[in-house]
């Protein structure tokens, strides 16, 4: 599954990330890594960007950049 | 000797650079490029000048930002760098500083908000990390100037002993053998170049383009990097790009898994969580949002600005009088009277005006910047203006334009991206002005008393849609390929410090008053001069002789197919440069009105309502006053971009009133 299905509150586990030049490379400099733990905290009044916690802050991407997001779900 | 700061957004730069240097700073742009630069000499110290380089993430090779800190990094070599890390959010911030590792430049942590992490009990064993990371460390609070003498002290050691980073492995298993091995067959071409090798190396198994096409590499060596990247990403199952950016965040953790202690989230990222709950809430976010911003404009624009304006025009007015009385005393040239009293006076005096409201209006954004809500602004706002290709950190600029678009042009400077910022900065001019006002409220009480909210209800909204359009345009042509992407931190609200938002009002201030004394000081002499002369420079009485009245029947044909193909509205058009509301005074003045009031029953004598409604779109969409255009060249670096982006908004004015005018005369005729 990708990143923006991850419900608001839940946690996910970044498998990979797609995309390419400039968004993916932003993407990977921000700490969106492979095995990196991310939770989706809550969606922008107008539905999009969402605004993700990782690494100990909060990020926000827009759901078509998230789409290019593969995670895996977190098994509590 | 020259030091550079450098940190990621948010990260207390701006703030440091203020204790560093106080307020003796130079702003100017990098060359080329619309990206700030600022200088300052470092307090206490002989010949230590800072430079503070642009707020980055990273090193990559995609943004003007990171462009032009990586120039100046390897050509301009600093003495030293000092690189700020937000203790509180450790991890994002050091990936910044192992690609510096990775240049080699002698380089100084300074650890900033370090009270924070007590204040939360939480703890950095400061040596440890620095052992760790083979770099000098030094924990500062700058916020409240804590350990800011020590970190001047390390720093001037480090570029004293040329210190670079102890060269530890950053790299492990695949990617340390493809570095290497890469090292190996760049060597001649590295020297060339005159890269660190390392950095180059890197670099080259990462794919940077930048660096590719400095070391024009052979094709057999081509070839080689090839195979070896291709190994290397076979071996890890993933891409060179993806491979470094995990290195090096498995090279953070690493490095602080012994030396950070950290319990659960901070008290500023709690508090920031539950402040959210509220202002990016779904249903609150957008009006809260509208009513910051509607409080912000009443402020300036009624409770504080406008009366400090008034008061300033007050005693220029005053201040202009003593001058015309004395002049008359001494009997001088009639014509220097007239430069010094309607030129010089009247032109900056009335440009000056507009100072206090300008500075309340800076005095507001970098409390709304510096506290962390601009961001929210831009995640609540985004989806609005994706569609222009913009994200939603443009809205305030261009909601400031309705108010005036000197400081909107002003405030792109906090986008956080140059295509952004040029790309605002040329729609700006497309939301109303508020000195539009008198222009449009003559008209309508002339042509269309019954329907004047209408009136202006459609131009407003007008600017709005042709500001779209040429959005959409400019995103087709000159601004094409793919945006910056929309990927921002959210950083956690902080109190904004007095300091950081006086020198930003300062700075603003500075701006302006420079721009009044040059362009505009020049702009209002020529004006004059054009007024008030005729074509043998002969003073003229009758205001229809100037040469400012030649160049209106000059350039009337133009406005022939706009309806209003006369020397007056012409003429007054040209005076709107200066200062839009000076269109109504010259209207009043070419149709010898002895009051501006009675100026609507005049008017209809010269327009038809169709040509009326053209000349109002007109006015709405043609270039701002010389003060905007000012702020355009600063902003855009250049006057050949400032004077394109005029003519192209004329032109753009022009065929959208044409259109207004014949669509207009198949419906009605005439």
């Amino acid at each position: 599954m990708t990143l923006d299905q991850v419900k608001v509150g839940e946690h996910g586990i970044i498998a990979s990330v797609g995309g390419e030049g400039a968004l993916r490379r932003r993407l990977l400099d921000m700490g969106l890594t492979p095995r990196t733990r991310v939770m989706v905290r809550k969606v922008a009044p107008m539905g999009d960007p969402i605004e993700l916690n990782l690494r100990g802050y909060e990020l926000t991407i827009r759901l078509e950049d998230a789409q290019k997001i593969e995670v895996t779900e977190e098994r509590a | 000797m020259i030091i550079a700061l450098l940190g990621n957004p948010n990260s207390g730069k701006t703030t440091l650079f203020n204790q560093l240097t106080g307020s003796k700073q130079h702003v100017g742009n990098f060359p080329g490029v619309t990206v700030e630069k600022k200088e300052g000499a470092i307090r206490g110290q002989r010949n230590l000048t800072l430079v503070d380089l642009p707020g980055i993430y990273s090193l990559s090779p995609y943004t003007a930002e990171e462009v032009v800190t990586r120039d100046f990094l390897l050509v301009e070599k600093p003495e030293a760098v000092i690189n700020i890390v937000d203790a509180t959010n450790i991890e994002r911030n050091l990936y910044l500083t192992l690609q510096l590792m990775e240049v080699g430049v002698p380089v100084v942590v300074a650890l900033n908000m370090m009270d924070e992490v007590r204040a939360n009990g939480d703890s950095i064993d400061v040596q440890k990390l620095s052992r760790n990371l083979g770099i000098p460390i030094v924990p500062i609070s700058a916020a409240k100037n804590e350990g800011c003498d020590e970190l001047v002290q390390r720093t001037i050691e480090v570029a004293h002993q040329k210190e670079r980073p102890r060269g530890l492995d950053l790299c492990q298993g695949e990617v340390h053998r493809a570095v290497h091995s890469i090292a190996h067959i760049i060597e001649e071409e590295l020297k060339a170049t005159g890269l660190p090798a390392r950095y180059a190396a890197t670099k080259v198994v990462e794919g940077d383009p930048i660096t590719l096409s400095k070391l024009n590499l052979s094709e057999s060596q081509q070839g080689i990097v090839q195979k070896i990247v291709t190994e290397m990403e076979h071996n890890l199952g993933t891409d060179r790009e993806a491979a470094l950016a995990d290195m090096r965040y498995d090279f953070i953790a690493k490095a602080c898994k012994d030396a950070v202690k950290k319990n659960g989230n901070s008290r500023e990222m709690q508090r920031s969580i539950r402040i959210d709950n509220v202002l990016t809430n779904k249903y609150l976010g957008i009006p809260i949002f509208l009513a910051v911003m509607l409080l912000v404009f009443y402020l300036t624009f009624n409770v504080i600005g406008q009366p400090l304006s008034d008061l300033l025009s007050t005693g220029i007015d005053w201040v202009t009088g003593l001058l015309d009385r004395a002049l008359t005393n001494t009997g001088i040239n009639e014509a220097v009277h007239s430069l010094l009293v309607d030129g010089v006076c009247m032109g900056v005096g009335s440009v000056l005006s507009f100072l206090p409201t300008i500075v309340t209006l800076f005095f507001f954004l970098s409390i709304l910047e510096d506290s962390g809500y601009m961001a929210r602004v831009a995640f609540v706002m985004d989806k609005l203006l994706r569609k222009i290709g913009l994200s939603g950190r443009s809205f305030v600029p261009m909601l400031i334009g309705f108010g005036c678009s000197v400081p909107a042009i002003m405030a792109t400077r906090t986008l956080a991206s140059q295509r952004d910022r040029r790309m605002t900065i040329l729609l700006t001019p497309f939301m109303s002005c508020s000195a539009k006002l008198p222009i449009y409220a003559t008209f309508t009480a002339a042509f269309f008393p019954d329907k004047a909210p209408l009136v202006l209800i459609l131009l407003y909204a007008g600017g709005m849609v042709v500001g779209i359009l040429y959005g959409l345009l400019l995103k087709s042509t000159l601004f094409r390929g793919n945006p910056v992407p929309f990927v921002m931190e959210l950083p956690a609200y902080r109190m904004p410090s007095a300091k950081s938002v006086l020198i930003h009002m300062w700075e603003k201030a500075k701006d302006f008053l420079v721009k009044a004394f040059t362009i505009i000081f020049v702009a209002s002499i020529v004006i004059w001069v054009l007024q008030s002369f005729d074509s043998r420079l002969m003073m003229v009485e009758d205001g229809s002789r100037s040469m400012l009245a030649g160049i209106g029947r000059f350039i009337a044909p133009i406005f022939k197919p706009l309806g209003f193909g006369e020397w007056i509205p012409a003429t007054a058009l040209l005076t709107g440069l200066s200062a839009k509301e000076a269109v109504v005074s010259t209207l009043a003045v070419l149709t010898n009105v002895s009051d501006v009031s009675l100026l609507p029953s005049v008017l209809a004598d010269t327009f038809t309502p169709l040509a009326a409604a053209s000349f109002l779109t007109f006015t709405l969409l043609y270039m701002p006053c010389f003060a905007a255009v000012a702020a355009v060249k600063r902003e855009l670096g250049g006057a050949k971009y400032a004077v394109a982006a005029m003519a192209a908004q004329c032109a753009v004015a022009w065929i959208v009133a044409c259109l207004v005018y014949q669509i207009g005369r198949l419906f009605i005729g005439g």
